[in-house]
């Protein structure tokens, strides 16, 4: 797993899955849709993706297809990342 | 920039039809009911079903996000509620008691919320994305003795409950009782054995039936407490505004923690014999599509939210699937903008209708009917047997004269009209003056008797369609050890109308940053729910008062609108 994968998956398990939920978070694992994160929320996880990652998603690409699953967060954050290193 | 009148192929009586000799007995009639008859909501909507001869015909259809599936008649709906009241009789609770549902959208919640009716308690329904301590206010404002929850969701309910004494029962309705604590049970609706027959109690009209917590403007969220009579204006206006025939399918996108989910995503459509789809998963287009298509809804009453989130998804999507099953479209939650009228003309060859109301209406008052003209962006004409009015913000005096803004007022006496809130006779008092219910909305009539909403008259935020309290929210902010002072005011938002905004100050001490700003939202994301979680918090130097010290919203949210502060003499002179 890489680091922003890695960096994504974690802050997704220790923000968003509830105490008792016993849910595996998987690159694939449907987010949105899957009612982990909802789409009120999604502004911190933008948040800090845009702070760690050094990168500025504009809002009209912060879309729940784009945050549904950790893989196509972690494309998200590729598309618009700049030649800096991640920070963690 | 004008629009467009949206004229349709009638489908059922003209609104002038409708409000000819208008009495609300006609569904009483329908319903089976005379005044003074025993009332009860879960039999009407499972039982009645029954002996009306639809026992086999499903009540439910029910989908997750993983594609698990189940399916329920209205006979199921009938034993499993007996088996679910049972239950919770067995455990003590008695007639009038309040017992809360904080569950996933999954069928327990459905069904629980009959069988709680059946025993004659109180049901009172929450989001269950709501954080421990908007739990908490709730359940300590109600006394209520027991709840049916998940495992998911038990670790808030152990956070709080020894701040609960009357909280008796904690009823889990996915675990064994293995892995439970002290004061909680197992109980799995599925596999308990089945009641057959269970005494329904012999609630009346004015038996106290279901508590809606709501925000305001001031204090903690009210409970609005709802009756049994309400059922008939819940099964007229599911019949009439929403359109509900005998072979209908029917999807509610509204979760039963909030009133259109229980009014409309329960006791409407039930009490009409419709089977309804549910469909427990988050926001994507493509799979709300896919569902329509496969379930082949005939009708969709979803909300502006959503709808502007399709939007955004484009028609490309839409033309991927079949919707041609969808008779009638209708949203409700806040005001449906006209641009979302005119793009589901494009997008499914029909307009979605606006319907307002609110939890403390109990049902649709001011709406788009099918076959009347629709005017996009209007709120429609009021309901029959409403009686409506925009008035004075002075005089409480209805305006006469078309396009003047005035307060949305009703004449109280409708059947779900809410009777109290909830240990708050003081605030239930001030929401009427001069004979009039005020809805604390603010609109105009035109001169064809179409009203058009302008805005909320306090300081409630209205996003996605649901109302989120300031003071709750400023509550929470000052709890985060950085914050000094707050202000939680709405800030517009495309998708959402409104969305959160904070004005913060800061204790000695603490400096602001983007880790910070991050750190107090996810602080109120859990605290209180992802609704009311600031979508930006702004650091300030201080925050604009009167000269006693009270905070004036007012100010920072003409800021976020970009309107007009107005005179503020008389307010900071308070």
């Amino acid at each position: 797993m890489d680091e922003i994968t890695k960096l994504v998956r974690d802050y997704v398990i220790r923000e968003y899955l509830e105490e008792g939920d016993e849910r595996e978070i998987t690159e694939t694992t449907p987010l949105i849709s899957g009612g982990i994160v909802d789409s009120f929320s999604m502004v911190s996880l933008k948040r800090f993706l845009e702070k760690k990652c050094n990168i500025q998603i504009p809002d009209a690409c912060a879309t729940p297809d784009a945050f549904d699953t950790v893989q196509s967060i972690v494309a998200l954050v590729h598309r618009f990342q700049k030649a800096q290193p991640v920070t963690v | 920039m004008s629009y467009p009148t949206v004229c349709e192929e009638l489908t059922a009586k003209s609104y002038e039809e409708l409000t000819a000799n208008f009495d609300w007995s006609i569904a009483g009639r329908e319903l089976g009911y005379r005044p003074g008859d025993p009332i009860n909501i879960g039999w009407m909507c499972s039982d009645r079903i029954c002996h009306l001869g639809m026992a086999d015909k499903v009540a439910l259809y029910w989908e997750d996000y993983q594609g698990n599936q189940q399916q329920f008649t209205f006979d199921d709906l009938r034993v499993l509620s007996n088996t679910v009241a049972q239950f919770v009789c067995n455990l003590g609770i008695q007639p009038g008691e309040r017992v809360c549902l904080f569950m996933d959208r999954v069928p327990e919640l459905y069904i629980g919320f009959l069988g709680i009716l059946k025993t004659g308690a109180v049901a009172q329904p929450l989001f269950s994305a709501f954080g421990d301590e908007s739990l908490l206010v709730r359940l300590q404002n109600a006394g209520t003795s027991a709840i049916l929850t998940q495992k998911k969701h038990l670790h808030k309910v152990r956070r709080i409950r020894e701040q609960l004494p009357n909280l008796r029962h904690i009823i889990v309705v996915d675990a064994s009782d293995s892995a439970l604590q002290p004061r909680e049970v197992s109980f799995d609706m599925k596999r308990a054995p089945r009641v057959e027959d269970f005494a329904v109690y012999p609630t009346v009209a004015e038996s106290p039936s279901v508590l809606h917590y709501t925000s305001g403007t001031t204090g903690q969220p009210k409970g609005a407490q709802h009756v049994q009579y309400s059922i008939i204006s819940q099964y007229l206006t599911a019949k009439w505004v929403l359109d509900l025939q005998p072979d209908d399918i029917y999807w509610c996108n509204a979760d039963p923690g909030w009133v259109t989910g229980t009014s409309y995503g329960i006791i409407g459509p039930w009490s009409n014999g419709t089977t309804q789809v549910v469909l427990d998963s988050g926001f994507n287009a493509e799979r709300w599509y896919e569902f329509i298509e496969k379930h082949r809804v005939t009708v969709w009453y979803s909300a502006p939210t959503a709808i502007r989130l399709l939007m955004k998804e484009g028609t490309e999507v839409v033309r991927r699937h079949d919707h041609s099953s969808l008779r009638h479209l209708a949203s409700v939650g806040e005001p449906l903008n006209a641009e979302a009228v005119l793009w589901s003309q494009e997008a499914f060859g029909k307009p979605f209708h606006d319907t307002f109301w609110q939890t403390e209406t109990g049902c649709i008052v001011i709406t788009n009917f099918p076959g009347m003209p629709i005017k996009p962006g209007s709120m429609g004409k009021p309901f029959p047997g409403i009686t409506a009015a925009v008035l004075n913000t002075k005089t409480y005096e209805p305006i006469t004269e078309p396009g003047i803004a005035g307060l949305i007022a009703l004449r109280p006496g409708w059947p779900s009209q809410v009777r109290s809130y909830w240990n708050n006779e003081a605030g239930f008092k001030a929401k009427f003056k001069n004979g009039w219910y005020l809805c604390g909305d603010r609109a105009s009539i035109d001169a064809d008797g179409y009203y058009w909403f302008m805005g909320r008259d306090d300081d409630v935020i209205n996003t996605g369609g649901h109302l989120v309290g300031p003071f709750e929210i400023e509550s929470a902010l000052l709890e985060h050890p950085a914050v000094y002072e707050s202000a939680a005011v709405a800030k517009p938002d495309p998708v959402n109308m409104e969305v959160v905004k904070a004005f913060v100050t800061l204790k000695r001490g603490y400096e602001p940053s983007d880790d910070l700003e991050l750190e107090i939202m996810n602080h109120i994301r859990k605290r209180l729910s992802p609704l009311a979680m600031p979508q930006a918090i702004e650091f300030v130097d201080s925050l604009p008062k009167t000269r006693s010290g009270k905070i004036v919203r007012r100010v920072l949210r003409c800021k976020e609108f970009n309107e007009p502060v107005g005179d503020l003499s008389t307010i900071m002179d308070d």
